[in-house]
């Protein structure tokens, strides 16, 4: 089983690289345009669009400047980690808070009539518009960059957390809760023996959304932060440099983007260990539907 | 002594609104201590309904209940009664004796001497070597012993079943009516139990309150004054195929109406 997955992630690494070579040497053979066509290809396959898989794989391993000491892949890691702390701490409070609001709207039909309205709404605000405001709003108060930065990250990560949890709370049969009625069962009783326990396979879904989302905010907290050492800065560094060396840019993305399976990974350990193998949901989308990360849109 | 006691207990759901359902009306019953009672009827006759009124899980609109003397809300809180649903709504997550041990663990009782209760309770439901598994790892007869050997835990006066065998295949149906009444001459409980099935009624019963449908009433009590205890060639004996028939008769007459 390990076997497994080990050769269908490396399999699946294979053809990705095979797509994108091929489709850059098919771009290069036809100068651009759909075979028998003089339709132009979606994207230009030439070194500054989309350089060879390899040279970005090589650029991590070359020093970031000319004539600088350090490779590129030290510099994003370590940029990565900074990032990584703000989105961590991010994603504790975020998911806390999400947490929190789930059970209260289990608790309170008055809560959630009255909160779930905004709690929804939050997450039609584009992170783009907001962070600058926490940014200028944290810096005003005195705080460290940090913390607007992770402000941002729980924004973005406590919402799927609060969904799935109030959907998993409910998730219990009605018999299940006239069950615990019958033994006189106090409210917090049935909360952490009932309801809890049944929330908790709903519940890690939506937190590997919600590892995934706080890094998203954590970078996208970084732009207006001025914040110089993570990778949103990096990105956009990155960004400005992209005619003369793309493939660093390209390999930022790479770096961030594992990162971010790298959270996600994180939380899926510890739902192993915690939800039994019979209870887990294979997919990630929760028992039946689960929520649509719509804040990725927002961001995008 | 009476277990239970219903005076003119009505109940209507969604009152005055346009999807109002009178689903219970005139009801006066009473079961006295040790008694099987069965209710039984066509679907909408407000068995179930009258189950969760006798449990407090409802509150009826109208009427009076008293379970062991008092109010319903007070029976439940003194756990006066263990319920069993068709589904056996065991907690997956939970091993069997944990499931069994539930109950006792929510009325704070040490962990030693409700595991020790919980394994006494399997062995009277002769399921004393699955007490580590899970739930979804029995068949659903096993489940549904699993459900009554959590009911008796705290050895209640009083068993209300919903249909606890209805899903059951026969063969399995039953041999839990015959453990089931076993149980209940060992411990002395009173039973209320609804089901759809008429030999399942005759079988088990010391009586049977046949009910009619929209609004729910009583519309017979019948007395199976069989030989107890029941064994498996009561069914086969004639005064068993004539109380059959009295209660088959009297469902049609309510089925007519």
């Amino acid at each position: 089983m390990k076997l497994r997955a080990v050769v269908s992630f490396l399999g699946t690494i294979a053809v990705l690289v095979l797509l994108w070579e091929g489709y850059k040497a098919l771009g290069q053979a036809t100068g651009g345009v759909w075979p028998g066509t003089s339709v132009n290809l979606p994207v230009r396959t030439n070194e500054r669009s989309m350089p060879h898989s390899w040279d970005i794989v090589g650029s991590l391993f070359a020093p970031a400047r000319r004539g600088g000491e350090d490779l590129l892949l030290v510099i994003l890691v370590r940029a990565a980690l900074w990032t990584w702390r703000s989105a961590v701490i991010g994603f504790l409070v975020g998911s806390l808070v999400g947490f929190g609001l789930g059970v209260l709207f289990v608790r309170s039909l008055f809560a959630e009539r009255g909160l779930m309205p905004y709690v929804v709404a939050s997450q039609a605000v584009p992170v783009l518009a907001i962070a600058p405001i926490l940014v200028v709003w944290g810096g005003r108060l005195q705080f460290p960059n940090w913390v607007a930065i992770s402000i941002i990250s729980a924004y973005l990560a406590f919402y799927p957390v609060a969904i799935n949890t109030l959907r998993g709370l409910r998730s219990p049969e009605a018999t299940s809760m006239e069950l615990m009625r019958s033994y006189a069962a106090s409210p917090g009783q049935v909360l952490w023996k009932l309801q809890i326990p049944a929330a908790l396979p709903y519940l890690f879904p939506a937190l590997k959304i919600a590892a995934s989302a706080s890094i998203i905010g954590a970078i996208v907290g970084e732009l207006p932060a001025g914040f110089a050492r993570g990778l949103g800065r990096a990105i956009l560094s990155f960004a400005s440099s992209f005619s003369s060396a793309p493939e660093k840019l390209f390999a930022s993305v790479l770096v961030a983007a594992l990162l971010g399976l790298t959270f996600v990974g994180f939380v899926a350990v510890i739902e192993r260990l915690t939800v039994p193998d019979a209870l887990r949901q294979s997919d990630d989308a929760g028992p039946d539907g689960g929520v649509v990360p719509s804040t990725l849109a927002a961001t995008a | 002594m009476t277990a239970l006691d219903l005076r003119d207990v009505a109940m209507v759901f969604n009152r005055g609104g346009s999807n109002e359902v009178r689903a219970l009306e005139d009801i006066t019953l009473t079961v006295g201590q040790g008694e099987f009672v069965s209710l039984i009827g066509p679907s909408g006759c407000g068995k179930s309904t009258m189950l969760r009124l006798i449990g407090d899980l409802l509150r009826p609109t109208d009427g009076e209940i008293r379970v062991n003397g008092k109010t319903p809300a007070q029976a439940r809180t003194d756990r006066d009664y263990g319920i069993v649903f068709q589904s056996a709504t065991l907690l997956d997550w939970r091993t069997v004796l944990d499931n069994v041990a539930l109950p006792l663990e929510i009325m704070d009782i040490p962990k030693t001497e409700r595991d020790a209760t919980a394994r006494e309770m399997l062995e009277l439901v002769q399921l004393g070597g699955f007490a580590a598994h899970r739930p979804y790892e029995l068949s659903g007869g096993m489940q549904q012993r699993v459900a009554i050997a959590r009911a008796l835990s705290f050895r209640p006066a009083l068993l209300l079943m919903d249909e606890p065998f209805g899903a059951l295949d026969e063969m399995t149906r039953e041999r839990m009516q015959m453990e089931l009444l076993q149980i209940w001459q060992e411990t002395n409980t009173t039973v209320v139990f609804v089901t759809h099935s008429i030999p399942e009624a005759v079988f088990l019963s010391t009586r049977v309150v046949v009910m009619s449908p929209r609004p729910g009433r009583i519309s017979e009590g019948i007395d199976i004054d069989l030989a107890q205890p029941r064994v498996f060639e009561t069914r086969e004996e004639p005064q068993f195929y004539q109380h059959m028939t009295r209660l088959r008769e009297a469902l049609r007459k309510v089925d007519d109406v």
